[in-house]
């Protein structure tokens, strides 16, 4: 286990972990919390939807896809942090909890445990479960030959 | 002229409490539940998001649920759910090159790096109704690999490209793209429109478009260079961060088919793209999107346009499955007045018929 | 009370965006009215408080907004505008679905705004006007929503405000609408009310 996780992940990475991370997972956390700080609440959480982009082609000019429900909720620490939390569906709960780990991630004194505590164990469920999806997909991977059939060849 | 028509509140009341009991079925069954849906019915629940054009699993099997498995009132139930949310924002565009991919196959190349992968398809399967999920019997799990696929997966169309013998997909440059649900459809629309409307149109409409150009209204010579289908990263630019918000991952469906070009006084002789991208699973629906990206092309490319699958109007001012439904539909609700007019009419034209008709007879007699 | 740009939205969104709302239909539906604002929000200065509810209740990411240069001088308020609203600041009065202005005596005149289309007159510029109270001279109102005449008096407003408001009367349909905002009150003069010659 590495002693400095807190140079693990930079804000970007933890916010991503954390956005994946189910409520169980964030709500265990959290009453694991002991020392946790005033958080204000600077926007409720609250559903609405993101406009999922694509390109042409792959990689040409962006295009509408689609919508996806999104929960966001915005909070502050007593010392400024400003945490967000943007998660997809409708769980506000998740939006409001990952918002908070996100500003006690940028403080000093809490990134250590953030990031022990939540962002690293959810980190190995999240590359476990890639892990498996990716060793399923190779066990069905084909190589194709062609057999070239006729007198000629 | 409208006239409203009064009336009929306790029939309709009880219509739908007749409407529950049916959905509810043999009360002896155990109701299903939205969360089996979600697990066991996922290509129903792929269907509904992508044409709804909304990603949430769950809302979407509420909504099978609710429309008794009637996928386009289960679409229906969708968008009109979507009214009611603000809108926060637009996603980064979606970089399908790091999907982490269940299925990626070429219909082009056999030994394409990163390799075919079959993942969870009907393909090759006998199409034998299985017995043996008449009963709740247990599933195999999957066979895992000990080499897991790498991490990205080089496009197909790339490696083309970067031989010089397609097309260019674009700069990637961002202009803001059209958006059909903020500002009514015009024409002619430009591929983003077009893409859009193709991404959440019906998939029976596309497909018979898609069929039709290959059986040659619109021929294209189509190959389906790759297909693939897993997870991609969904992020959005939150006002004052330097850096994009991560939101979790959506599943879609990419095809890319190349096409055949004979070439222009400006373009040499190369092939050119169809593109299709579906939200979830939804591989037929994503071939048939491509098919009709590129044969909406035509006049891009200085083509013929001599088939339905190239007239635009008519593509897209059709696809839409909720649109067409409630169109169709709302012919079967009270027209009462305005048939009665028709009937006067009629009456009118054939009592001038008959009276004609019996001169007509006196005179020849 | 600290005020700063992320703090100081409604506290109860729903509710208080629909009272807000409900006092912009009544103002324009009914030129010349006062409609008085229960202080819901605390912007950044200098964005009135009425300002800053027509916007937290009616803009969001599809509405641009334009600055005028007394707010765009002070970057909280974009910011906060941001963070409440969702909507896009652009300094392009053309472009815009909104225009705050905190000093009408330097505003840009009213045609230089977005004025809608024969088609579409709904997609021009509603201008929100901060103004320090209603006791300036009163302009003579005619037309829709109004009972013979009314009266309203902006102070301060812009120069030459009289005329250029019925230049823009002359464009109808197109054209912009004015909502004026005190720090806790409200009027409007839609695009469809006629100013009669000779201000009392």
């Amino acid at each position: 286990m590495d002693h400095q996780p807190e140079q693990k992940t930079d804000r970007r990475q933890a916010l991503a972990v954390l956005a994946r991370a189910n409520s169980a997972e964030l709500a265990a956390a959290w009453e694991a919390l002991s020392d946790a700080p005033a958080i204000e609440t600077l926007r409720d959480s609250e559903i609405g939807l993101v406009m999922a982009r694509g390109r042409v082609g792959g990689g040409g000019a962006a295009f509408n896809l689609g919508e996806v429900t999104v929960s966001r909720a915005t909070v502050r620490l007593a010392s400024g942090e400003v945490g967000i939390g943007h998660v997809m569906g409708r769980d506000t709960g998740r939006a409001l909890m990952v918002a908070r780990f996100d500003a006690l991630w940028q403080s000093p004194g809490h990134r250590g445990w953030v990031e022990t505590a939540v962002v690293a164990p959810v980190s190995q469920r999240l590359a476990k479960a890639d892990a498996e999806t990716r060793a399923k997909a190779a066990a069905t991977r084909v190589n194709f030959f062609t057999m070239v059939r006729g007198e000629d060849a | 002229m409208y006239v409203a028509v009064k009336g009929g509140e306790a029939a309709i009341r009880n219509a739908h409490q007749l409407l529950a009991e049916k959905r509810r079925g043999d009360r002896s069954l155990p109701a299903m539940t939205v969360g089996q849906i979600v697990e066991q019915l996922t290509l129903a629940v792929d269907r509904v998001m992508g044409e709804g054009s909304l990603y949430d699993r769950r809302l979407a099997a509420l909504a099978i649920k609710q429309a008794r498995g009637d996928l386009i009132e289960a679409i229906f139930l969708v968008r009109a759910y979507r009214t009611t949310l603000p809108r926060f924002g637009a996603s980064l565009p979606l970089d399908t090159g790091r999907m982490v991919a269940e299925r990626r196959i070429s219909a082009t190349f056999k030994d394409l790096p990163g390799g075919q992968l079959l993942g969870p398809t009907f393909d090759y399967t006998h199409r034998l109704l299985d017995p043996a999920l008449e009963d709740d019997g247990a599933t195999e799990p999957a066979v895992a690999d000990a080499a897991p696929t790498e991490d990205g997966l080089p496009r197909v169309t790339d490696l083309l490209a970067d031989a010089g013998l397609i097309e260019p997909d674009g700069t990637g440059e961002d202009a803001e793209p059209a958006d059909m649900t903020r500002e009514p459809m015009a024409f002619p629309a430009g591929r983003d429109l077009r893409l859009q409307a193709l991404a959440r149109g019906d998939e029976g409409f596309l497909l018979a478009l898609g069929y039709s150009t290959q059986r040659g209204y619109a021929r294209t010579h189509p190959f389906a260079a790759e297909i693939r289908m897993g997870e991609v990263e969904i992020e959005i630019a939150v006002p004052g961060l330097d850096f994009p918000v991560s939101l979790g991952r959506v599943a879609v469906t990419e095809c890319q088919m190349v096409n055949q070009f004979k070439g222009s006084g400006v373009a040499p002789p190369q092939f050119t793209r169809g593109y299709g991208l579906v939200f979830g699973h939804a591989e037929r629906k994503a071939m048939a999107m491509a098919l009709c990206d590129r044969a909406l092309r035509a006049r891009e490319l200085g083509e013929d346009q001599t088939a339905p699958a190239q007239d635009e109007e008519f593509v897209l001012s059709h696809s839409d499955n909720v649109q067409a439904t409630g169109f169709v539909e709302h012919l079967k609700l009270p027209h009462y007045v305005d048939f009665q007019a028709e009937l006067d009419l009629l009456r009118r034209l054939r009592s001038e018929w008959e009276a004609r008709d019996e001169a007509g007879r006196e005179a020849a007699e | 009370m600290s005020v700063d740009a992320l703090s100081g939205g409604f506290a109860d969104p729903v509710t208080e965006a629909q009272a807000v709302f409900r006092a912009v239909l009544d103002v324009l539906s009914r030129p010349g009215t006062i409609a008085a604002l229960v202080p819901g929000v605390r912007p950044p200065p200098p964005l009135n408080a009425g300002a800053a509810a027509v916007l937290a209740s009616l803009a969001d990411q599809d509405t641009p907004v334009y600055l005028d240069a007394a707010l765009a001088a002070e970057p909280a308020v974009a910011t906060w505008i941001g963070f409440h609203t969702g909507a896009p600041v652009i300094d392009d009065p053309e472009a815009v679905t909104f225009a705050v202005i905190a000093d009408p005596a330097a505003m840009p005149a009213l045609s230089q705004f977005r004025l809608g289309t024969d088609e579409y007159p709904d997609r021009s510029t509603t201008i929100v006007m901060q103004v320090a109270d209603f006791a300036g001279s009163a302009l003579i109102l005619e037309g829709p929503g109004i009972d013979e005449t009314a009266h309203l008096a902006p102070h301060p407003s812009p120069a030459n405000f009289a005329e250029q408001f019925r230049a823009n009367r002359g464009l109808y349909p197109r054209g912009v609408d004015l909502i004026f905002a005190t720090g806790d009150s409200l009027a409007a003069l839609p695009r469809s009310t006629r100013i009669r010659q000779g201000a009392a």
